[in-house]
């Protein structure tokens, strides 16, 4: 889950990391109490809306108004802007970088800071960026923090607010299962306050049942996307024309790649994962249909996963969704004979081996079968 | 599990105890388990929000092996849990994976039965169906396999890649390795860079994901694109500058062993 720079403020707030005073606007005569004059900040789910002419600056409400309505509905790099935060101009003594994130080689929290904020960290020489293991058993120890602010030669005030804001955010990476907390620029304000300029948040999916109160943030889904999402099934739109649908993220990635190979192009990676329950085949295969695409291609490998039972599901989406849409369909698994059975039953193609399925897909599709 | 030759000696499922499965006496914990049946190693399938306190049990009861299947578990879960079972001298493998198989001895996974073969290869994946098919695709081959380990597609695993090529160039019946890889973290990149230091056995791979756009996550939440590192070009060059050949198809391995 990833969240808005506005949303991730909020909960920076709810562990003790000071922002900036900011107002939230959707029209831009939905202002309410603006902090004067501010910075106009596009809220989108994706990076360097800066450069893109996402974030102006604006020194009365009338002007506030006026640069809202330009930010509003833009598009930054393919994102719609349906919110704008109006936010404190900040009087920035300092800039710094904060980030916490996993280290999957050490399976350990990694913490990264440097004096070079404000910029893309990927920018900054790797000798001027602080990084240090946390040991998730152990937390962060004080020795950690005087090492760190010794690093970034911070001074004893700011040092020590620096060090709350650290703790602040690790606590809140722990406790809020974050795959990724940043906090870039940092800001060191000319009157010495250590203030969060830009706020970074990812939540791992996995423990979404742990954050009820996150489900309804919007994502940067497609409509079919969502509905997928909503129903439990991982389906992503890619901008191919051949519907792939197997069973597991590796295989299904490694048909999308076969696939390519034999001069075709995916236009969805639907992973059934280990799922043979007609219903849920059923509901999988509707979602592919709606992303119309001019040949699906299924590719189950199936260990306990009954081939006819998944056969069923397809049968039964194509059946009462009446759609045109050929299959070409390679099956292996429990049940074997009967699922190429049923599938040949309702005029889909049938392919021995994954090669030959995508073969098979690519010529369909150009009438050639 | 038992058709494949291993001894399950127990089953633990809170409530059940006194109950039997397939003849399989259950209990209420590990503890009662590990005291009755001497088990020594458990296999976990229970649902994410409750795989850690199944590991936690499991490690704790003393067992030295554990493998857990089950997928979707918060990573932060799995940092407080691999940090002790090495405190405890205990191996984990997985989560989200298939397990593993060894023909002829035992298997501690989902796999079927009927893709092994004995013989003297070792895999290593971190993926579960296409290691079935690479897996078939070898044994219609002909080159069957020592141990088949499905290391899991979570970004926190408790045997990592490098862990499992180590545990096959000692292991004295495994002649070569074949590793499947997928987008997403440096877990290939790290096992070639070891595979030039310290593997003498040959070793081939294959890397799904060719053609994932970068960004989108492709429902392992390993397989995620982040700028350069962890595409399919950097994991493919980063094996092949080991020496290690990489397949262009799944099928293609069995070909890529024979010239071993």
């Amino acid at each position: 889950m990833k969240f808005l720079e506005y949303k991730a403020k909020e909960i920076f707030a709810r562990y003790g990391i000071p922002i900036p005073r900011g107002a939230i606007a959707s029209t831009p005569d939905g202002i309410v109490n603006p902090p004067l004059p501010c910075m106009v900040k596009a809220q989108v789910l994706v990076g360097g809306r800066g450069k893109a002419g996402g974030i102006k600056p604006a020194e009365s409400l009338d002007e506030a108004r006026s640069v809202v309505g330009q930010i509003l509905g833009m598009d930054i790099h393919g994102y719609r802007v349906k919110e704008v935060y109006l936010e404190e101009r900040l009087d920035i003594g300092r800039e710094l970088y904060l980030g916490l994130t996993i280290d999957r080689s050490a399976r350990e929290p990694l913490l990264m800071a440097s004096a070079k904020g404000g910029i893309d960290i990927e920018a900054v020489p790797r000798d001027q960026i602080y990084m240090e293991h946390i040991p998730a058993e152990v937390g962060i120890q004080p020795y950690v923090l005087r090492s760190l602010l010794k690093q970034l030669g911070l001074a004893k005030e700011v040092g020590e607010q620096f060090a709350s804001v650290v703790t602040n955010a690790y606590y809140l990476f722990r406790k809020e299962d974050a795959e990724l907390v940043e906090i870039n620029p940092l800001v060191v304000t000319k009157d010495g306050r250590v203030v969060a300029g830009d706020a970074k948040l990812v939540i791992d999916d996995n423990a979404e049942y742990r954050h009820p109160e996150y489900a309804n943030l919007d994502q940067d889904r497609t409509p079919l996307e969502q509905e997928a999402h909503d129903k439990g099934i991982t389906f992503i739109q890619l901008d191919g024309d051949i519907g792939v649908i197997a069973n597991g993220a590796g295989l299904t990635m490694a048909t999308l790649d076969i696939l390519s190979l034999k001069g075709g192009k995916g236009g969805t990676f639907l992973d059934l994962g280990g799922t043979d329950d007609p219903a849920k085949v059923k509901q999988a295969f509707e979602l592919l249909i709606k992303a119309n695409p001019s040949v699906i291609l299924l590719n189950i490998f199936g260990g306990i996963t009954k081939a006819d039972t998944v056969a069923l599901g397809v049968k039964q989406a194509l059946e009462e969704m009446h759609t045109k849409i050929p299959v070409v369909a390679r099956i292996k698994g429990v049940n074997e004979a009967q699922a190429k059975e049923m599938l040949r039953s309702i005029g889909t193609y049938p392919a021995e081996t994954v090669e030959e399925a995508a073969e098979l897909a690519v010529k369909v599709k150009s009438g050639g079968a | 599990m038992i058709d494949f030759g291993t001894k399950v000696v127990a089953g633990v499922t809170p409530g059940r105890g006194g109950t039997k499965v397939e003849g399989v006496p259950v209990f209420d914990s590990v503890r009662e388990a590990v005291h009755r049946r001497r088990a020594n190693a458990s296999i976990i399938f229970v649902p994410a929000p409750y795989a850690k306190d199944a590991a936690i049990e499991a490690i704790e009861g003393g067992l030295k092996l554990v493998v857990i299947i089950t997928e979707r578990i918060p990573f932060h879960d799995c940092l407080d849990l691999m940090p002790y079972a090495r405190s405890r001298g205990c191996t984990v493998i997985g989560p989200n994976c298939p397990g593993l198989a060894s023909p002829g001895q035992a298997k501690m996974g989902i796999m079927p039965n009927q893709l092994f073969k004995e013989g003297d290869a070792g895999v290593i994946s971190r993926s579960g169906t296409l290691t079935y098919e690479i897996v078939n695709a070898m044994t219609e081959a002909g080159f069957g396999q020592t141990t088949c380990i499905g290391i899991g597609g979570d970004p926190i695993i408790g045997t990592s890649m490098v862990d499992a090529l180590a545990m096959f160039q000692k292991d004295r019946k495994t002649k070569r390795i074949v590793v499947v890889g997928e987008i997403g973290g440096t877990a290939e990149e790290e096992a070639a860079d070891f595979i030039k230091r310290r593997v003498t056995k040959p070793v081939v791979a294959y890397v799904a994901g060719r053609t994932a756009p970068p960004g989108k996550r492709m429902g392992h939440a390993g397989a995620i694109i982040q700028g350069n590192r962890g595409t399919a070009e950097s994991k493919v060059k980063a094996f092949e500058e080991a020496g290690v050949p990489v397949a262009e198809y799944p099928v293609g391995i069995p070909k890529l062993l024979a010239a071993t």
